[in-house]
């Protein structure tokens, strides 16, 4: 028999602070499926390689799987859910790919959205290609990732001409 | 009017959100987990299993094995059933298998109550086996003293063997003055790769029946399956469908549904949940079949055929499934897409040790048109002919009929798709310009056609059921047995429905969740059939619904039924156009009222006795690197007839992922087998190079939009169509571009620097590459002229 052991750890989560007790032995993803609800955390590999469960821990994103739950003691975590407003409003990323059809089978998606997010709160241009490279540790097997490059693009481009930064 | 038009998805906030279920996110928090042991030879017998250590693990509730289960054996397949005997899937597999026939089949199972308690019972089992010679070639297994895979059932490993005959081909190719143009091609083996692992969980309420909640595109057929496996009446099964995080085929089998049925009811109908590791999808769900061909074809010089003969051995692997259809379905294409009055033809599928072959995105046509279209660049560039002209000569003719689908070539659709291509991507003047190339990087486009069929009739039932139930505010629900499994179904659905009873896009509300208990039959998410076949029952259903809403109109406007119409859910007069009440308000009074009160709905079922033709064409713009020995997708087309777009963004997007799977298809994706021990070598998302955004051109698509006559909304196949084409098209770019025709993929770098070795491209290690030869080939393609 196996002690099992747990872990009190205090994080912020979606702009919450959050405690909860976890098994050390436990992934950040399962801990934010089961602990939290928060079923934008998909798992399609377990071992980092497709993306689903891409997360922002600081600012950076994570694959969850292999992110441990005790880690994010003290770390700021956020999810798909963290960009929906108390009022409901989903985030300009998450509108672009509605408009763009960038969605189809859905489990990708989530993860996409973090990749993305990350990438338009650096405030920088990326190229097309610098976006095919930057998203490319996020696999998708609907949409040949066509829609999804054109809705991060949209989102990216309506962020810098708010942000007052004139299109190139 | 709602169809045409580029609404967004129906389901697509829910799935930005994260707020869209799938079948992990509604598994009870108590369920017990379970895992499978898998057998670490390709080919014996599981003598014992030590399962004493396993089941003293604190955690573990139950260990079960091959020895334990009923000895019941099952087909898989995701065909509709079919009440002749003859016409039945083979039933060649039980839950666990004592008879182990290839590296990893399932032998035993580890209930406990969390994943590590189970993961460590597995490491605890210990296994004796008797081994017996395996094989994993199908060509070598189709011979006579292989080692038998179902000596229980037959008597040599060849599942099925079908042939065609038209004209006669010993005879034609006697003709004085044929060229013979001949090579084998091969496809690899692959795997869908959905991003979602088939997953599923069990219970059983009141002590009973079952009920299971499963990552599939086929509820209704799994429900007669897994009953099937534990021999019950069907109806003690149920099986619901939430949403899937894709399928493309593979979830078009009952894969592990049958084994959670049956493991909970060995832990008193306790819940138990099935998660399938992505190791386990590459290794123990289904793959598409791997294909070796050889195509003989007779050309007179003028560029006709004059006999053409193709052999296909297909790789089974060790379990029936989808068996011989997808051969026969690829088989089936060679005849009709160069028509020729002497063809002969032959299909083999065999039992091989290895993964077993399913449905997938295509069935058995992108190996077919890679065989066909690979073949017929070889026949134009043997003969020094035009790729386009020939194929705009030669391919299936407007007007050609087939009498056994009853399908037409009605428009010139073939032609249509070519000039949109060409133009879309300035086919003409790069192929001139990358006809005279030096150097170590050179350029080369090509094209492939492919035709596709819409469903199954008239081979299995075609059948399509849809209920629509009215709300007080004139809305409704819109239920169909046809499944969302991610290519948009739901919406288009909606747009049909919306139009046939005249109500608004937003007042209909679809039912997205298949649940047997409540969702009448439909077949599910296979063949390309649901947008076409759920027309028929979605367009009946909603005039029955309609004529019952303009019966109640009559009564309650005092107009005459035939002079109402519905308009964007109101009443309208047609002969004044005056608005008399919405529909909402008709079924509220309908509703509530003291005397008549009628809870407005309607169901029924159609049954389709038609098929439909669907057509397309590829052209790809390859750049390759020699000394690196690496192809890169520059652009690619693909321009499609699949009649009239219910949704052009929707079905575009569509496209965008069929050729995305053939860009892996043609360039990156196989599944390896080692073959001193038949255990799969990349099975996993690092090895296992499925295309990243990195390996992604953009995407051109266009459509060619001939309304299909037989289908009320002119529509037909498109779902799999896409991903037919790109692999050929690929390779004749890099025909182009190099001069060698490589014939086996994927067209990765291992294979182009074999390839090139072969053809002599590299002189020395340093020295500029030699210039092309058109016509050289690294493979058998031989080209020998008729004496």
């Amino acid at each position: 028999m196996i002690e099992k052991q747990y872990k009190q750890i205090t994080f912020t989560l979606n702009g919450k602070q959050v405690s909860t007790s976890v098994d050390v032995r436990e992934s950040l993803a399962d801990m934010l499926r089961r602990e939290f609800g928060l079923t934008s955390v998909k798992k399609g590999c377990e071992v980092g390689e497709c993306g689903a469960c891409t997360v922002l821990i600081n600012g950076d994103v994570f694959a969850s799987c292999i992110f441990l739950a005790i880690w994010a003691d003290g770390k700021d975590v956020m999810t798909v859910e963290g960009l929906v407003d108390t009022d409901g409003h989903i985030a300009d990323i998450q509108q672009a790919f509605i408009d763009e059809a960038a969605v189809q089978c859905g489990f990708c998606t989530p993860g996409f959205i973090m990749s993305a997010e990350r990438l338009l709160r650096t405030g920088k241009r990326y190229t097309r290609d610098e976006l095919r490279k930057e998203l490319s540790g996020n696999m998708c097997r609907c949409t040949g990732y066509h829609n999804i490059i054109n809705a991060v693009e949209k989102a990216m481009n309506a962020r810098l001409e708010a942000a007052g930064k004139q299109p190139v | 009017m709602e169809v045409g038009k580029s609404f967004k998805r129906v389901d697509a906030f829910d799935k930005v959100t994260g707020r869209a279920k799938y079948a992990d996110d509604l598994c009870p928090k108590n369920a017990y987990v379970s895992r499978i042991l898998h057998s670490t030879i390709a080919h014996g017998r599981v003598i014992r299993i030590d399962t004493a250590e396993a089941a003293q693990i604190d955690g573990v509730v139950k260990v079960l094995t091959c020895f334990d289960v009923p000895d019941r054996p099952f087909p898989t397949a995701g065909h509709p059933w079919n009440t002749d005997p003859g016409h039945q899937d083979v039933a060649d597999r039980k839950l666990l298998n004592e008879h182990v026939r290839y590296y990893g089949d399932d032998i035993a199972v580890v209930i406990a109550e969390d994943t590590v308690a189970a993961d460590r019972a597995i490491r605890a089992l210990t296994v004796e086996y008797e081994a017996y010679p395996f094989v994993l070639d199908p060509i070598e297994s189709a011979k006579e003293g292989a080692p038998l895979i179902h000596g229980e059932r037959q008597n040599n490993n060849i599942l099925a063997h079908s042939s065609l005959r038209i004209g006669n081909y010993a005879e034609a190719i006697k003709e004085p003055g044929l060229i013979k143009v001949e090579g084998w091609y091969h496809t690899p083996t692959v795997q869908h790769s959905h991003i979602e692992n088939h997953i599923c969980f069990a219970y059983q309420e009141q002590g009973q029946r079952v009920t299971v909640c499963s990552s599939t595109q086929i509820p209704h057929i799994v429900r007669r399956v897994t009953a099937q496996a534990l021999g019950w009446p069907w109806g003690k099964v149920r099986i619901i469908k939430p949403y899937i995080g894709g399928g493309f085929g593979n979830k078009q089998d009952a894969l592990y549904e049958p084994l959670c049925a049956w493991l909970t009811t060995q832990v008193g109908g306790h819940p138990v949940k099935l998660d399938v590791s992505r190791e386990e999808t590459f290794v123990n769900n289904r793959v598409r079949h791997a294909m070796h061909a050889h195509i003989t074809s007779w050309m007179r010089p003028d560029g006709t055929f004059a006999a053409r003969k193709l052999e296909v051995w297909s790789d089974q692997g060790a379990y029936a499934s989808h068996g011989h259809s997808v051969a026969a379905k690829g088989m089936g294409a060679f005849p009709q897409l160069y028509p020729c009055d002497n063809v002969e033809t032959d299909a083999w599928t065999v039992y091989t040790n290895k993964p077993t072959g399913g449905a997938m995105r295509g069935y058995g046509i992108p190996q077919a048109m890679f065989q066909n279209e690979s073949h017929i660049e070889d026949i134009v560039t043997a003969l020094n002919l035009d790729p386009i002209a020939f194929r705009r000569k030669n391919s299936m003719p407007v007007g050609y009929f087939d009498s056994f689908s009853k399908n037409e070539l009605y428009e010139d659709s073939f032609n249509q798709c070519l000039d949109k291509a060409i133009e879309k991507i300035d086919y003409d003047r790069k192929r001139a310009r990358y006809r005279h190339q030096t150097g170590p990087v050179r350029r080369g486009i090509g094209a492939a056609l492919f035709w596709y069929n819409t469903a199954v009739w008239p081979i299995s039932i075609e059948t399509s059921s849809c209920r629509m139930i009215m709300n007080q505010d004139g809305s409704i629900q819109l239920i169909t047995g046809e499944t969302e499994i991610g290519q948009g179904c739901d919406t288009v659905f909606a747009q049909m429905a919306a139009d046939t009873i005249g109500l608004r896009l937003e007042d209909v509300h679809v039912f997205t969740m298949q649940d047997t208990d409540v969702t009448p039959y439909g077949s599910g998410a296979y063949a390309s059939r649901q947008t076409y076949i759920g027309g028929f029952s979605i367009r009946q259903t909603g005039q029955l619904l309609k004529e019952k809403i303009l019966k109640h109109a009559h009564t309650l406007t005092r107009m005459p039924a035939d002079l109402l119409d519905i308009i964007d859910g109101t009443i309208v007069r047609k002969s004044d156009n005056r608005a008399l009440m919405t529909v909402g308000e008709l079924a509220t009074r309908t509703l509530y009222d003291m005397e008549r009160s009628e809870h407005l709905a309607a169901e029924s079922t159609y049954a389709v006795k038609s098929n439909a033709y669907s057509f397309g064409v590829t052209i790809a713009e390859v750049e390759v690197d020699i000394p690196l020995c690496q192809a890169k997708v520059l652009n690619m087309v693909n321009v499609h007839d699949c009649g009239t777009l219910i949704n052009p963004q929707l079905a575009e997007a569509q496209v965008h992922g069929g050729m995305s799977m053939a860009l892996g298809f043609g360039l990156y994706e196989e599944l390896l087998a080692d073959p001193k021990t038949g255990r799969i070598l990349n099975d996993n998302l690092l090895d296992y190079k499925l295309p990243t955004t990195m390996d992604h051109p953009d995407l051109l698509v266009d459509f060619v939009e001939n309304a299909e006559p037989t289908s009320p909304f002119g529509t037909k196949a498109l779902g799999e169509p896409p991903t037919c084409s790109p692999a050929p098209a690929i390779r004749n770019a890099i025909l182009q571009a190099t001069g060698v025709a490589i014939n086996t993929l994927p067209l990765n770098p291992h294979r182009l620097f074999e390839e090139f070795t072969k053809a002599g491209i590299f002189r020395t290690e340093q020295e500029v590459i030699s210039p092309p030869s058109p016509g050289r080939s690294a493979e058998i393609s031989r080209v020998t002229i008729n004496a």
